[in-house]
Parts: C-alpha cells; sequence; structure tokens
C-alpha cells in the first residue's frame, strides 16, 4: 500500500506534463474517428437515397396492385369466423439490415402487444432478422418461421410468393400482415393487412352475389392473392425502410459535423494551453538563470 | 371470336338482370373501373374500359360493365381491353386473379404481364422447346409439375405472338 503510493507520487510530476499532450492527442484521435464516421454516415445517406428513389418508383407500380387485390375483401364484407378456434397468424414484414430508424421496431412492437394478449395461439412469420432478433427473446416459441436475406435487393415477386408458399402451409383462423405503409420522406406508418381463411371467406355474407364459384377457385384465388398481399406489403416496407435510413444517416451525418465542431474547439483551446504552458516554463527557466 | 361473342351475348343477359339491383346499390352506370396491374408493371388503374376479355381455367370471357361479380384465376394468355375509344390493346399475362366485384369495379391482376407487340418470337419458341426437354427429363412430380407450367406458358406465349 504504502510502495503504491510512494510509486504514484514518483510519477505524478512526469504525468502532469505529458497531461497536456496526452489530451491533445487523445482529442485529435476522437476528432479523426468522428470525421471517418461523419464520412460513412454520408456515403450511407447516399447509397440509401439512390435506393429510396428506385424502391419509390416501384411502390408506385405496386400501389393499384396492391389496392386491387384488397378490393374483394372489403367489397365481400369477409369477417373471421366467431366460433373456430382462435388460431391467429401474424406477419412481420421487416428486413435484415439496421441503422433505419423504428422502422422494424414499430413492426415488432405492433406483433408484441397482439402477443401480449394472447401467447397461446398466436404464431408469428418474421420476414427480415431484425423482428426475429427482437421477438425471439420473449417470444421465440411462438415464431414459426424466419425468412432470410431480406432487404440487400429490391423484393420481387417470388420472394413473396415463396412466402406465402410456407405460410399456406399453416392452418390458421385469422391472420394479420404487419407492415410500414410508406407515406413521404419523412413519414410513415404501421398498418395492418388482414388475412382469411377459406372457411371465413366461404362463409362470408356477400359471397352469394359471386357467380359461378367453386372452393378450387377459391382456394387458388386466396393462394395468389396472399402472395400479392405479402408483395405489396414487402414493397411498401421496402421504401419506408429505405426513406427513413436516409433520415436517420442525415441526422447521424449533422450529429457528427456538431461534435466535429466542438471537439476541434477543444482540440485548438488545449493546443493553445500547451503552448502558453510551454512558453511560461521556457521564460521562468530563463529568469531563474 | 366466337367466345367473345357468346360471352357478349350472356353478358348482355346478364346485364339487363344486374340493372334491377343497380337501381338500390351505389353504382356507376354503364361504366366500369378497370384495373389490370402486375407486379412488373401497370397497365390500367381504376380506368373506365368498354370491354375486356380474359383467359381463365373455367374458360375464357368478356367482362362487360355491370358484370356479374365473380372471381376467376387466370390462365396464361392474352387478355384483350377495348378502350373506350375503340382503340384494342392486347397484354400476355402468366397467370393471376380476376375479381369483378358489385360495384363494377373489375381488378385484374397478373404474376407478370407484358404488351404482346413486346414478345419475341424466336426467343419463344427457344423457351418452349427447353421446356420441352425439361418435361422429358424431369425426374419427379414435383419437377414434372413445373416443367408442365413451363411447357404451358411458352405454348401460349408462342400462340399470343403468332395468332
Amino acid at each position: 500500500m504504502f510502495g503504491q503510493t510512494k510509486l504514484l507520487r514518483l510519477v505524478q510530476p512526469q504525468q502532469q506534463q505529458s497531461c497536456g499532450m496526452a489530451t491533445l492527442k487523445a482529442i485529435s484521435i476522437r476528432l479523426k474517428s468522428v470525421k471517418n464516421i461523419q464520412k460513412i454516415t454520408q456515403s450511407m445517406k447516399m447509397v440509401s437515397a439512390a435506393k429510396y428513389a428506385r424502391a419509390e418508383r416501384e411502390l408506385r407500380q405496386a400501389r393499384p396492385y396492391g389496392e386491387g387485390s384488397q378490393q374483394f375483401y372489403e367489397k365481400s364484407e369477409v369477417a373471421p369466423l366467431e366460433d373456430a378456434k382462435p388460431e391467429k397468424l401474424l406477419i412481420a414484414v421487416t428486413s435484415d439490415r439496421g441503422l433505419c430508424g423504428a422502422v422494424h421496431t414499430t413492426v415488432s412492437r405492433a406483433i408484441r402487444n397482439e402477443l401480449n394478449e394472447d401467447s397461446e395461439n398466436t404464431k408469428v412469420i418474421c420476414v427480415g432478422d431484425k423482428s426475429r432478433a427482437i421477438l425471439q427473446r420473449l417470444y421465440g416459441k411462438n415464431i414459426i418461421m424466419v425468412a432470410n436475406e431480406v432487404g440487400r435487393k429490391p423484393p420481387t415477386f417470388k420472394d413473396a410468393s415463396k412466402i406465402a408458399q410456407e405460410t399456406s402451409k399453416h392452418n390458421f383462423t385469422t391472420g394479420k400482415i404487419v407492415y410500414n405503409r410508406f407515406k413521404s420522406v419523412v413519414s410513415y406508418t404501421t398498418s395492418e393487412i388482414p388475412l382469411f381463411s377459406v372457411a371465413a371467406i366461404e362463409a362470408a355474407p356477400k359471397l352469394g352475389v359471386y357467380d359461378s364459384l367453386d372452393s378450387e377457385v377459391i382456394q387458388s384465388y386466396i393462394e395468389f392473392s396472399l402472395a400479392s398481399l405479402l408483395y405489396y406489403a414487402m414493397k411498401e416496407g421496402a421504401c419506408s425502410e429505405q426513406s427513413s435510413r436516409m433520415t436517420a444517416m442525415d441526422n447521424a451525418s449533422k450529429n457528427a459535423g456538431e461534435m466535429i465542431d466542438k471537439l476541434t474547439l477543444t482540440f485548438n483551446r488545449t493546443r493553445q494551453a500547451v503552448i502558453t504552458r510551454e512558453l511560461i516554463e521556457i521564460i521562468s527557466g530563463a529568469s531563474a538563470l | 371470336m366466337a367466345s367473345i361473342g357468346r360471352s357478349v351475348r350472356s353478358a348482355s343477359r346478364l346485364l339487363s338482370a344486374a340493372r334491377l339491383t343497380a337501381t338500390s346499390s351505389r353504382t356507376y352506370a354503364d361504366q366500369m373501373s378497370f384495373t389490370l396491374a402486375a407486379a412488373n408493371q401497370v397497365f390500367y388503374a381504376n380506368q373506365s374500359v368498354k370491354q375486356v376479355d380474359v383467359p381463365s381455367f373455367s374458360g375464357s370471357f368478356g367482362i362487360l360493365a355491370d358484370h356479374v361479380p365473380t372471381l376467376a384465376v387466370l390462365k396464361p394468355g392474352v387478355i384483350t381491353v377495348y378502350e373506350d375509344d375503340g382503340k384494342v390493346k392486347k397484354v400476355f399475362v402468366s397467370s393471376g386473379t380476376v375479381t369483378i366485384n358489385e360495384d363494377s369495379s373489375v381488378q385484374v391482376l397478373a404474376e407478370e404481364a407484358h404488351p404482346v407487340e413486346n414478345l419475341d418470337l424466336s426467343a419463344a419458341k427457344e423457351a418452349l422447346s427447353s421446356a420441352q426437354n425439361s418435361l422429358a427429363s424431369a425426374k419427379d412430380d414435383k419437377e414434372r409439375a413445373e416443367a408442365a407450367i413451363e411447357v404451358e406458358t411458352a405454348e401460349a406465349v408462342v400462340q399470343a405472338i403468332s395468332g
């Protein structure tokens, strides 16, 4: 104990002398790293701006498609069967990639709220790794399927139909696709598209007005419309994600800029202090002679 | 052509029946709100057209305004749209759905659709022969079914270009 304090005392004056230099070095290292981070966020913003432009263009094509595929469900007034066993299926449309604000969290939160109510009879399909990462810890048992490699490239109809095919293997009485609906570059809302079982559609009150239907037609119709709805939701999600990433990266660049300003100021001030102190040391040394 | 004539006849028969109900519910008389969209392209979005002929698994049929509500599944083939100003547009579709609702709105949603004039005959014939080859060399039922669909679509493409 005694030895230690002695050692400290011995070292102290030396440390004080190099203290100013050390902080100067530390500040310049920090400044450099923040500058690098700003460069990275700036280029990520540029990349997502380009990706966003494409996603938005494609979304404009997909909107009439998605709205068209929802028309039948709205107009035939399908409602979930009440007496059936409540087996719920939730599809979370997210992606693998982060650094894009709260897009994935809002989708996962909507699903978590549903799971909080009834986690017994609810199953979750995660499209994209992010929703799995968020939901896995509390509701790992409820996840029946995860789709990977989402978000690197724009979603295609083939991706959607693959998910739809796997989804149709699971039985459910009611369902929901939870996705982010793109509104503008700065805003999106978390929305839902309801899904229905074949039995619910066959019991729809207005199905009677539709002519010449057999169960095979309905079955194929539902399978295809599930794929189109998923495709539409994925397109909306991709567009919201890119726009949100753009805003997030823009903010990050701005924050890095602020930090750089502050650090430069501290750096200059410390440098000045070091110079002044050295001068004082030289002058007082000279006057002591 | 004969099928169009038949469908027009049956449609006009249904038209008179649909008129009776049309007075009670809100409809746009003699106006059809037509949407033809595919995953790759949107051709019409809630536009008014005169007539649409679609190929479906339960047979090809024509749709006029106030058609009886129905659902159908598309078969690979050509959709013919007769626009209000008399122009005729032919679009090839691979698969998809047709929805005709009570308020005379029609949604044709295809997996993939292209105008017929964009299709290339030699490429289509090549695709057909390679599809036939893969059908012949198919090992299990799944492969055979996939190849059969390929052949059917390729045949429809060739037919759409030549006919």
